[in-house]
This record gives structure tokens, C-alpha cells and sequence, in this order.
């Protein structure tokens, strides 16, 4: 349970960042540390050099415009969690993030660390998926941004290259006339999700609904976004229509058997959880108030 | 372009420093080395304790700047710098129970004890957070922290005695706050 000896090395700049991760393709990088520290203690992962980019303060940051919410390397999962203006612009960012493991974790973890890290059962890669968010990565050989749909290949698995920092997350806002919800099911508070569903509902000036999309979590190798859409042909949230909703979700999720939960019991919570956050985000779609629609 | 910065080897010693409790630390630690480990072995404060090593006890639980974090899940050589406080620096002047330590001795909110370090700390930092929590807050406050034996009854009692004493103190005077000038 101690980490294997790696070199370590704090850079002064983004550009001593880079060159250190272009030279050596076994180096990681080091945000938060929430994920990899422990990876590391158990051994599973073993870099040759950790990259600390705690000193890069350039990264610390969240800013918000009418078009969404840009957030930096450094960001703290806190520091998404209590931004007022993001929490307006895209309230699913603060939904979500209550239920990231524990404030004392939030404290310390980044929302980008956690998008690239790719875990399937984290809630922040089911989000940026659901919300069609953009990476923005940077190597010695310049920058690119990775759209969430191109991001997410396998279980902890992503393609932001060994040479390259994800420097940025974008989140897009909600859209007016859109709401937005997230649940999960887990075995003890804070702990990984048996499953997960984060939904996205959009209705037109005369309140019918027009598009659901909703973003599976702990049930598949990478986040599994399914347009629900067809369900909802004649615009109402009836209960046959959630109903239809909820069975394309647990025909097309492929959860697998564990020790915390059987398959046919995770592909059971997608319909479940499918029911409920619908419901919810439709809801909010429909609200007359602004802190309604939160 | 600039030149890469020097690269030490994975066994070399990295000077680290550290404020404690109010005391300033040097240490030369491995980059390996968990923050957990340099506060029990390297600095010989064994309050805080280690559980589980991967994050999920909470046992461990410092605060980094007045936040609460895992200590196993930090680097210490990460930390240069940052002004850390552990169980034993709760205690106010004269050694007077902070109020989480005496909301805990009044409640008998510790059986063991081994997990009490990280629910001191993290009560604590939750209650300058949120200083006059229901009993559903409080169960919220310490859901990140495990305990084998109590069935955290008496812990989630010691949160709302703890916010009590805490008021108390601060009525008779700013003074009879640790955290008062």
C-alpha cells in the first residue's frame, strides 16, 4: 500500500510541463491527486515521473459566460460546486458534483482530472458526455480540443495522448427551455454508483417535449449517452412515455455482474433511475421560475 | 523554448516545508513518501491515524488550509508550503478540549477511537462551514468518515453538541475562541 519510487517534478510553467511529459512517455500528471494517489498506493499505476501541476495557479479557475462554463486544470470539484454562475448557467454541474464522493475528496480532486480519467462510474465523464463538453488539451506541438463524444474509448481510457495536459474543460449552458437532473444509486452515501442516470430535457414554447437525452453511468466500459427522444412522441411526460423511456435504457445499457450487484440488477436501476431523473428534468424544463428550473 | 526542468532520481530526497499546527517543519522526504506517513513517522504526530490508505476510511483526515482532505491521499512532497493542522492541534490555550473533543467526551462519541482523529477534523472544518446544523446535515457533515463501532448515534449527537459548545464559548467573549486573535 506505499507507491513504487517515481521521479517528481513540480514545474514553474505550463511549458516545463510540457516538455517534461514530451520527453518521457511514461510521465502522468498530478492535479488532485484523488484518483491517482491511491491508484498509485495499490500499485495499479506506476509512472516512471509525476508532473505536479499544483504550482500552475494559471489553472485555478472557473469562468462563466452565457455560453458555459470554462474550467481550468486546478479547478477544485468545490470550486465548481459553489460557483453561483455556473451553478446558473448549468446547474447540472452542481447536482452532479453532491454527489462526487465527499466534500473532504472534493476539496482536493479537479473536474478535469476526473472527465480524463475516464472512469465509467464517475458521475463528471457521464456529465461532459450528456452535455456535449470539449477538452482542450496542450503538448510541446500546440493545442487541440477533444469533443466529449471522441474523448471516451475504454474503462479509464481516453484519448488525450501519454505528451498532453488537458488544460481545460468547456461545458456548454443549458439551454433556455431545457432542464436538467442526475441520481444514482449506491450502496453506501458517497461511494461509486451501482448505477447512475444524468438527463437532459428539452421542450418547446408550448411545453412539449422535444428532446431527451440521458447519460448512463456504472453500466457500461465508457460513459453511454442514449437519445430518448422517440419515447416522447407526442410531447407529453405521460407515464407511458416515461415508461417506453425507461425501456430503451434497459435494452440498450450492458451492465456487467460484480460483487456490488448483479447485471439484471444494475440494467433494473437504468429504468429506474431513467423514470426519476426524467421526470425531474422535466420538471425543471417546465418551471415557471428561474429557481424552479435549478 | 526553455530547457526541461532537472529530473531527480525516483530515490532522491526532496526538501519539503511544512507549518504544523502552528510549527514550522523541514523534512526530506522521497516523492513517494504519503503525506499520512510524514506526519506519523517523519514528524512523530501519530493523531492522525491511517485506515484504510486509499481514501474511503477517513481516518486520516487533516486540514490543508483549513479544508479537510485525506492525508494518505496527498503527496507530501506536494504539500511544501501549506499550512496543515492535525488532530493535535485542535486543543485550545491551556490545553482546554476544543468543543468537537469535548462534544465527543460528553456524548461518548468514541468507542475505540481509532477513527475519532478524522471525525474531530472534519467536524471541525464542517461546522465553519455550516455552524448550526440539523441532525440530517450532521449525518451529511460525517458521511465521508467510517466507524466500526458506535453506529455514529452519538457521533451525529457530538455534531450538534459540538455546534452547541461552540455558541456557548462564543458568548462569553471572541477570547474563548481558538481561532479568535
Amino acid at each position: 500500500m506505499k507507491p513504487a519510487p517515481f521521479s517528481y517534478v513540480r514545474p514553474a510553467t505550463l511549458d516545463e510541463a510540457l516538455d517534461v511529459l514530451g520527453s518521457d512517455p511514461h510521465a502522468k500528471v498530478l492535479a488532485g491527486g484523488q484518483s491517482l494517489v491511491p491508484m498509485l498506493s495499490m500499485r495499479i499505476a506506476s509512472p516512471t515521473t509525476l508532473v505536479d501541476i499544483n504550482g500552475l495557479a494559471e489553472l485555478a479557475y472557473v469562468r462563466t459566460d452565457e455560453d458555459g462554463v470554462r474550467i481550468g486544470a486546478l479547478a477544485r470539484h468545490v470550486d465548481v460546486e459553489t460557483d453561483v454562475d455556473a451553478w446558473r448557467v448549468q446547474p447540472l454541474l452542481r447536482h452532479a458534483m453532491r454527489l462526487v464522493a465527499h466534500p473532504t475528496i472534493r476539496n482536493r480532486g479537479t473536474t478535469l482530472g476526473s472527465v480524463v480519467h475516464a472512469d465509467a462510474a464517475a458521475e463528471m465523464p457521464a456529465v461532459a458526455a450528456l452535455l456535449d463538453a470539449a477538452v482542450t488539451v496542450a503538448s510541446t506541438r500546440g493545442r487541440r480540443t477533444i469533443e466529449a463524444a471522441d474523448l471516451f474509448v475504454g474503462p479509464l481510457e481516453c484519448t488525450v495522448r501519454p505528451a498532453e495536459l488537458a488544460l481545460e474543460l468547456q461545458v456548454p449552458a443549458l439551454r433556455p427551455g431545457s432542464g436538467a437532473a442526475i441520481d444514482e444509486v449506491t450502496r453506501r452515501h458517497g461511494d461509486y454508483a451501482l448505477c447512475g442516470v444524468a438527463a437532459v430535457v428539452s421542450v418547446g414554447a408550448a411545453g412539449a417535449i422535444e428532446r431527451v437525452r440521458a447519460s448512463y453511468l456504472s453500466v457500461s466500459p465508457t460513459p453511454l449517452v442514449l437519445d430518448l427522444s422517440e419515447a416522447f412522441v407526442d410531447g407529453s411526460a405521460s407515464d407511458a412515455n416515461v415508461d417506453a423511456a425507461a425501456e430503451i435504457a434497459t435494452g440498450a445499457v450492458d451492465p456487467e455482474t460484480d460483487i456490488h450487484g448483479s447485471a439484471d440488477y444494475r440494467r433494473h436501476l437504468a429504468g429506474v433511475l431513467t423514470r426519476r431523473v426524467v421526470r425531474a428534468a422535466h420538471a425543471r424544463a417546465t418551471a415557471s421560475d428561474a429557481q424552479g428550473a435549478r | 523554448m526553455t530547457s526541461p526542468p532537472e529530473i531527480l532520481a525516483p530515490d532522491a530526497l526532496h526538501h519539503v516545508s511544512l507549518t504544523v499546527n502552528g510549527a514550522a517543519y523541514d523534512l526530506d522526504v522521497p516523492a513517494r513518501r504519503l503525506l499520512s506517513d510524514a506526519l506519523r513517522h517523519d514528524l512523530g504526530l501519530t493523531g492522525t491515524h491511517v485506515g484504510c490508505e486509499h481514501g474511503v476510511c477517513g481516518a486520516c483526515t487533516i486540514l490543508v488550509d483549513g479544508r479537510p482532505m485525506r492525508s494518505c491521499l496527498l503527496l507530501t512532497v506536494s504539500m511544501d508550503g501549506a499550512s496543515l493542522t492535525t488532530v493535535e492541534g485542535l486543543a485550545e490555550e491551556g490545553d482546554r478540549l476544543a468543543p468537537v473533543q469535548q462534544a465527543f467526551k460528553d456524548c461518548h462519541g468514541l468507542q475505540c477511537g481509532f477513527c475519532t482523529p478524522g471525525f474531530l477534523t472534519t467536524i471541525t472544518a464542517g461546522l465553519e462551514d455550516n455552524p448550526d446544523p440539523t441532525r440530517d446535515e450532521a449525518r451529511e457533515m460525517i458521511a465521508g468518515n467510517l466507524c466500526r463501532c458506535t453506529g455514529y448515534q452519538n457521533i451525529v449527537s457530538s455534531v450538534l453538541r459540538a455546534a452547541e459548545i461552540r455558541r456557548a464559548r462564543d458568548a462569553q467573549g471572541p477570547a474563548s475562541r481558538e481561532d479568535q486573535p
